[in-house]
Parts: C-alpha cells; sequence; structure tokens
C-alpha cells in the first residue's frame, strides 16, 4: 500500500530520522510506538506528503507521492491530526461535509449527493443529535469525534491517526478505537496510528512498528515485538508482561523503581 | 441587494445643491428611459449635480467599500487573525508613501490627475511582494512572520509619512486630507478604474471560498483534504492586495470598512465564506454609501473626511452587535 524507502530527515541540522524503510501491507492495522521525540509524528508527515524528507522517498501504491495531485492525494489518503480541531462556528455538519471537498469541482458541487454518506458517518460517531451544533460548543471529546467523523467521508483507503486518543478519557479511547476497527475491517483500509499508550496499541494494532534512536528498533505482531528487554532498551523503564486474559494480547504493568539512569 | 438599491436612491435624493426631490427622480428617469423634454422643472445645471457630481459619487462610495470589505475577508480568511484586515500587511501605508511624496513635491506627470492614484496604486503592490519576499522561507509563508513583516514595514513606511508630512507646512493639510480619505471632487473616470478590479477580485476571492473554509481548522489540515495551500495563500493575498490598492489609490486610507464589515457579516449570516464574501462587497458598499453620505452631509457644505465618518459610526454599531452576540451566546449556554 504504502512504503517508505531510505526516509532520513533532519531538521536544523539534527537528524531525526536517518534511512528508515519500511513496507506496510493494505488491509492491516499498524502501530507507531516509541518515546517522545523519537520521530514519530515527523515519520506520519512524511508518510503523508506533509513534510518532505531530506533524503529518501515514499511511494503510495508504487507511484512517488508527489507524483500525485493535491485532490488525488486525498481521496487516497487522509489523516487524523494531533490535537483535534480547533474551535469554529462551523457546524458539525458542515465540518464533516468538508471531508468532500477532495470529490468536489471547482463550484463546491459532486456528483454524487453525499448527504447519505455524512448522516452515515455522523452516525458511527454517535454526532447525529449534535448535527447543527456550533464546533465551539462542543467538549473536545465531542469534537475528536467531529474529526473522525470528517476521516471517514474522506473516503480514503488508507487512514493515518496521529495520537488519536490524547486527551480523551478511556471511555472514549475504547469507543473511538472500537470504531476505527471496525470500519477498518469492513472496508479493508490500511490504517497506520502514532500511538501513545502501548497497551492500547497491543490491543488494536496487527502490526507495530517500534522507532528507537532515529531508526526502526523492532517490528512485528505485538506478541513477537512487545517483551520486556525491549521496553526496558527502548524507553528505559522496568516493565513486566502479561497476556490479556480475554485475548491474550500483550499488556504492559509498569514496575516502580525500575527505571534506568536517563542518558 | 435590495437594502443597497434603496440606500443608492436615498443618497442620491440628498445633497448640499438643494435640488427638489422630484426633480432628482425625474432626472434620473429622464437619463434612464428618455422622454420629452416638455413640462421639465429643472436646469441644465441640475442634471449635471445629479448625474455628474452625485451618482457617480455614489458608485464610487458602493465600489470603494465592496473593494474594501472583500479584502479585508481575503486577508482575514488567509491570515486566520481576527485582526487583520486590508492594511495589515502595509498596503496602505506603501500606497500612503507614493501618495505624500506626489503631493508633497507635487509633482505631475503626462497622465495628469490619475499621477496620484497610479504611484499610490504602484507603491501599494510593491510594498505586498516586499512584505511577501521578506517572509518567505524554503517551507512557504509562515503566518506569523507575514503578519510581523507587515507590520514591521507598516511602521517603517509610516515613518516616511510622518516625516513628510513634517517636512512641508503648506501642503500638510493635503497630505492629511488624502491619509484620512475621502471620495470628494472625484468623477466617473474613477468609477471606471475600480469596475474591472471588483469584476475580477469578487469572483477570484468567491472561487477560493470553499479553500477558504477548510484553511480555518489549519493549514495542514487543508492541505490533507487536498487543497494547495501556498497557492492558495499566494492568490487570495494578491487578489485582495490589489482591490485595497485601487480603492486606496482612488478613496485615500480609509480605515475600518475593511475590519469591521466582514466581521458584522459573519455575525449576521455564519463562518461560511461562500457566503461571506459575496456579502461581505454588498455591505461594504452600503456601509460606504452611507458613511460617505453622512460625511457629505452632516455639515454640509463643510465635508469631514471619510475615514472618520466609518470610524465613528462603525464602531459603537460593531461594538453594539458584539455585545449582543455574546448575550445571546450566554443565554443558549
Amino acid at each position: 500500500m504504502i512504503e517508505a524507502k531510505q526516509l532520513t530527515k533532519s531538521i536544523h541540522g539534527n537528524s531525526i530520522l536517518n534511512g528508515v524503510t519500511h513496507s506496510f501491507q493494505a488491509g492491516c492495522f499498524y502501530g507507531i510506538i516509541g518515546p517522545n521525540g523519537v520521530g514519530k509524528s515527523t515519520l506520519l508527515q512524511l508518510l503523508s506528503g506533509a513534510a518532505k524528507p531530506t533524503a529518501g522517498e515514499v511511494l503510495l501504491a508504487g507511484k512517488p507521492l508527489d507524483s500525485y495531485g493535491a485532490k488525488q492525494l486525498a481521496r487516497k489518503l487522509a489523516v487524523l491530526q494531533q490535537g483535534g480541531l480547533p474551535s469554529a462556528a462551523f457546524t458539525v455538519r458542515e465540518v464533516v461535509g468538508m471531508g468532500r471537498y477532495p470529490y468536489q469541482n471547482w463550484f463546491g458541487d459532486e456528483k454524487n449527493d453525499p448527504a447519505a454518506l455524512i448522516d452515515r458517518a455522523l452516525e458511527a460517531m454517535g454526532l447525529t443529535a449534535l448535527q447543527h451544533r456550533q464546533l465551539e460548543r462542543l467538549s473536545g471529546g465531542e469534537r475528536q469525534r467531529a474529526a473522525l467523523a470528517k476521516v471517514m467521508v474522506q473516503e480514503a483507503e488508507l487512514i493515518m491517526l496521529d495520537e488519536p486518543t490524547t486527551y480523551l478519557d478511556i471511555g472514549y479511547q475504547i469507543h473511538l478505537l472500537d470504531t476505527v476497527q471496525a470500519w477498518q475491517r469492513e472496508r479493508e483500509l490500511t490504517v497506520i496510528a502514532v500511538l501513545h499508550d502501548l497497551n492500547l496499541a497491543a490491543l488494536y494494532c496487527d502490526q507495530l512498528l517500534v522507532l528507537h534512536e532515529g531508526g526502526i528498533a523492532a517490528s512485528g505482531p505485538p506478541r513477537e515485538v512487545l517483551n520486556e528487554s525491549l521496553i526496558r532498551s527502548v524507553y528505559g523503564a522496568g516493565a513486566t508482561i502479561v497476556a490479556h486474559p480475554a485475548t491474550g494480547v500483550p499488556q504492559i504493568l509498569l514496575q516502580p523503581g525500575g527505571s534506568a539512569p536517563l542518558r | 441587494m435590495l437594502l443597497l438599491a434603496v440606500s443608492m436612491l436615498v443618497s442620491l435624493s440628498i445633497g448640499s445643491a438643494g435640488i427638489l426631490l422630484k426633480d432628482v427622480w425625474g432626472i434620473l428617469l429622464h437619463q434612464l428611459i428618455g422622454g420629452s423634454d416638455a413640462g421639465q422643472t429643472w436646469s441644465a445645471g441640475d442634471v449635471a449635480v445629479v448625474t455628474q457630481v452625485r451618482l457617480s459619487r455614489v458608485l464610487l462610495a458602493v465600489l470603494v467599500g465592496a473593494c474594501l470589505a472583500l479584502a479585508g475577508a481575503g486577508f482575514q480568511g488567509v491570515l486566520r487573525n481576527p485582526l487583520a484586515e486590508p492594511y495589515t500587511l502595509g498596503v496602505a501605508s506603501g500606497s500612503s508613501v507614493g501618495a505624500a511624496y506626489m503631493i508633497l513635491f507635487g509633482y505631475q506627470t503626462l497622465i495628469g490627475m490619475w499621477t496620484i492614484p497610479a504611484v499610490a496604486f504602484a507603491t501599494g503592490v510593491v510594498t505586498l511582494f516586499g512584505v511577501i519576499w521578506l517572509s518567505r522561507g524554503r517551507s512557504g509563508m509562515q503566518l506569523e512572520t507575514l503578519i510581523l513583516s507587515g507590520v514591521i514595514v507598516q511602521s517603517f513606511l509610516g515613518a516616511f509619512v510622518s516625516l513628510m508630512v513634517s517636512m512641508s507646512n503648506s501642503v500638510v493639510n493635503q497630505i492629511l486630507f488624502w491619509l484620512m480619505g475621502s471620495l470628494a471632487l472625484k468623477s466617473w473616470g474613477h468609477v471606471y478604474v475600480l469596475i474591472p478590479f471588483l469584476l475580477i477580485g469578487l469572483p477570484l476571492l468567491f472561487a477560493y471560498a470553499n479553500p477558504l473554509n477548510l484553511m480555518v481548522f489549519g493549514e495542514r489540515h487543508a492541505s490533507h483534504l487536498g487543497i494547495r495551500v501556498e497557492r492558495t495563500k499566494l492568490i487570495v493575498l494578491i487578489g485582495s492586495t490589489l482591490l485595497t490598492a485601487a480603492a486606496v489609490s482612488v478613496s485615500g486610507v480609509v480605515g475600518f470598512v475593511g475590519l469591521v464589515i466582514p466581521h458584522l457579516i459573519r455575525l449576521i449570516a455564519g463562518p461560511d465564506y461562500r457566503l461571506l464574501i459575496p456579502l461581505s462587497a454588498i455591505g461594504g458598499g452600503i456601509f460606504m454609501l452611507w458613511a460617505d453620505t453622512i460625511a457629505r452631509m452632516a455639515f454640509s457644505p463643510k465635508e469631514i473626511p471619510l475615514g472618520v465618518v466609518t470610524a465613528l459610526i462603525g464602531a459603537p454599531f460593531f461594538a453594539y452587535l458584539l455585545y449582543r452576540s455574546k448575550r445571546s451566546q450566554e443565554e443558549m449556554a
């Protein structure tokens, strides 16, 4: 689906990513994890075309990212940005409808009426009752759901989520990732998510990519990737890994006093 | 639209020459549809006052107001800053420097009365490109840098204008009067100059209404939806600047319209630029027309500078609207 080839990025002379190569398969749920400042969001920005790599290239369906037109790319690839939507006086329905922009012509019309599609996205995110409310009158969680509904309406095959669960309470975290997962399985979408929470990453992702020191420290299914020595070497934290009683995926229990000295 | 038409008729009907109301209407109808000359109660002088002086001035007020409000909406959309207005990026200061220089040294060129407008227009446009050049980095224009560059250039050029004002005692009033803005002693020629700018500027900005809507959530967000952000910013900024420079070169620096009218329309009609852009043009036209009518009628036959009127009636009105919308929001919450 999308392929990173020797991606290198330096900002103001500081090397952030150093030759990251990875191939993301279609229909999989990928999680990018790693400690703060390791370049998780930078990698996502390079993959989505929001930033240009210093060296290397990104291939989307076999073609370089910059060979796509702006709207053409937006029909293939949708991004849920970190921090959610800023406040605005538009109504929820108007905001969700903005996701149709890549399908609109110069006048802002499109061939098929998107109303039904927007209705479905609003319903999936539980926003039907709020659809005529202005965005600035929503709570942070509601706003994040509106942002996700807008990404759904964009109908891309590849969805990128940059820390989608930050600032949400556990109920909304689970609801949001459940929705994304159900929708990903139904449409066989490819999802690449930057996640902070290792336990959530293990629960929802088919594949994990662990970034460390500008490169990929490990990659594979959560069961293979998440182990105590990796947590210690990448995060410098002591942890005990247990199997989730219901699903069997690895879950991490932190150990007080187990931290390695900071470098 | 209807309000605009009514405003134009009322404004046409009043003036310092003291022509009877029925005569004004008679002249207009006569000019429009023709008819016999029998039974005319007006003189040839009255006809000249109505068609040459009043009608051109009314149209000019509408055009200047429309240009400035439109440019204001454009600047606010791109800069995503509620304080942005047509003069934020230093266009007006640039124009002022050019105009003040020409007034101070009394240069006249082959184009006669067009010298000052032409020079003001040119220096205004040059200023914008200077500001864009200053703020241009490898990754495009950063909004903060753009606004800061505008502010710096504006105060730098403002110093030149003040310098020129202080250098000359005899023409000081002329420069100041130009700076404060006026539509007095303008002709049909000025109207014809502004029409093409509006005819190009309005559809151009309207075509970018949807991208401007999506930019509300930030540039990255817009680019993920397939908008070419840098191109949109550049085109809207240049379009808005041309409108501003054209209006300023004709009328001087009339403040407040470009800042307040788009906000006012936003309070009434919501944030959608597809409504905001055309309605700002109409609203700006109406507002400027009334401001100019007051400017020429309040202490008739002496005129007050247009900029004074726009601020005097605009600010309290805007304050009232702001207060009311805050109140209604609190009641709903």
